[in-house]
């Protein structure tokens, strides 16, 4: 599924370390990585059609709380997970930035459906041709609009990312030239 | 609206505004008038104060782009008499290089964000609105997106081959 390079351990499936009665000793980024995957907060920014399917991805049926991200963050100061949902006016672009800006590192950004990632059908003088103009985007969702499995795929790959993540990856330059790019600090 | 009724406010628009009436007709089952531009406001005056008419109600208004027209531009005006449930069409033409019209937001509150958003659009200057500026576009904005001379779409994309779209 995923392109990366999958670690062979997961909540159920500890990573390596040592071991004894009663204590259990690894690296901190393994430690922290599963942590991080496992508990994701996401702010969905919904702004149409996308968000309806995120709706039911976040039902009962499809159930998203299963893979730890139950607790929908309303606020971008508590959420690590920017989930861009919809067309983006290009009057709604500063405040989308104004979000990103807010939220607390690490952070990641998932880009659900055509609207967000390209504009979509929307090439118009009003919308935006995709949110990664304005915000960097970690991982795209495609369709328009994309089913509930797509969305669940998606934040795997988020997982993924999380789960693989060095601690020390927002300190590197190479992380805040990318920032620089959007102006951003 | 009666044709009696229709008769006697083209009349009276001639008679008050100095023969304003350019253009008369039915059109899509609404009375429509054709004014000359210096007429408008004070017509739309007219058949506001007018006892038996009154048209106090603004239901909308528009401004129009035919590029092909010598006057290119023009604004069109649709007023609702309530009490006797009348209801006209105004419009009116003008040159591109003069596309200003007077405001209506004296007459009718409602005319405020209208007019707002034919600016915004088209590019029409409204003399004596209060605070004339972009009501939905992005304020940095530099072109009145609903004129034919400006295209429709986003013109910053780098991904769209027209050989491979065939347009």
């Amino acid at each position: 599924m995923s392109t990366l390079e999958k670690p062979n351990y997961t909540v159920a499936n500890k990573p390596d370390g040592v071991e004894g009665t009663g204590y259990f000793v690894t690296s901190l980024d393994k430690a922290v990585g599963l942590a991080r995957k496992n508990s994701l907060w996401p702010l969905p920014f919904a702004t149409s059609c996308c968000g309806i399917e995120f709706m039911a991805t976040m039902g009962a049926h499809y159930d998203l709380a299963r893979f730890g991200s139950e607790r929908l963050s309303f606020s971008p100061r508590q959420a690590d997970l920017l989930m861009v949902m919809g067309t983006i006016a290009k009057k709604m672009g500063p405040v989308l930035k104004q979000i990103y800006e807010q939220m607390a590192e690490p952070k990641w950004v998932l880009c659900m459906g055509a609207c967000a990632s390209t504009g979509g059908i929307f090439d118009t003088y009003s919308v935006l041709q995709g949110i990664d103009r304005i915000i960097p985007v970690d991982v795209y969702i495609p369709g328009c609009p994309p089913r509930p499995e797509q969305v669940i795929e998606g934040i795997l790959h988020i997982q993924e990312l999380a789960h693989n993540e060095a601690i020390r990856r927002r300190d590197t330059p190479e992380y805040k030239a990318m920032l620089n790019e959007y102006g951003m600090e | 609206m009666t044709e009696a009724k229709q008769e006697t406010i083209i009349n009276a628009i001639n008679t008050h505004f100095n023969h304003a009436v350019i253009k008369h007709e039915m059109l899509y089952d609404m009375f429509t008038v054709t004014l000359r531009k210096d007429a408008v406001i004070p017509a739309i005056q007219w058949l506001y104060d007018n006892e038996e008419l009154k048209f106090r109600f603004l239901t909308t208004m528009c401004a129009l782009h035919y590029p092909d027209q010598k006057d290119e531009l023009g604004m069109m005006y649709q007023l609702h008499g309530l009490e006797n449930n009348l209801r006209i069409r105004i419009k009116t033409f003008f040159p591109k290089d003069l596309a200003v019209m007077p405001t209506l937001t004296g007459l009718y509150s409602a005319a405020n964000w209208m007019e707002r958003q034919e600016y915004d659009f088209f590019g029409v200057d409204f003399k004596g609105h209060p605070n004339l500026k972009r009501i939905l576009n992005v304020d940095d904005m530099v072109i009145h997106p609903m004129r034919k001379e400006f295209p429709l779409e986003d013109q910053t994309r780098k991904d769209k081959n027209d050989t491979m779209f065939g347009r």
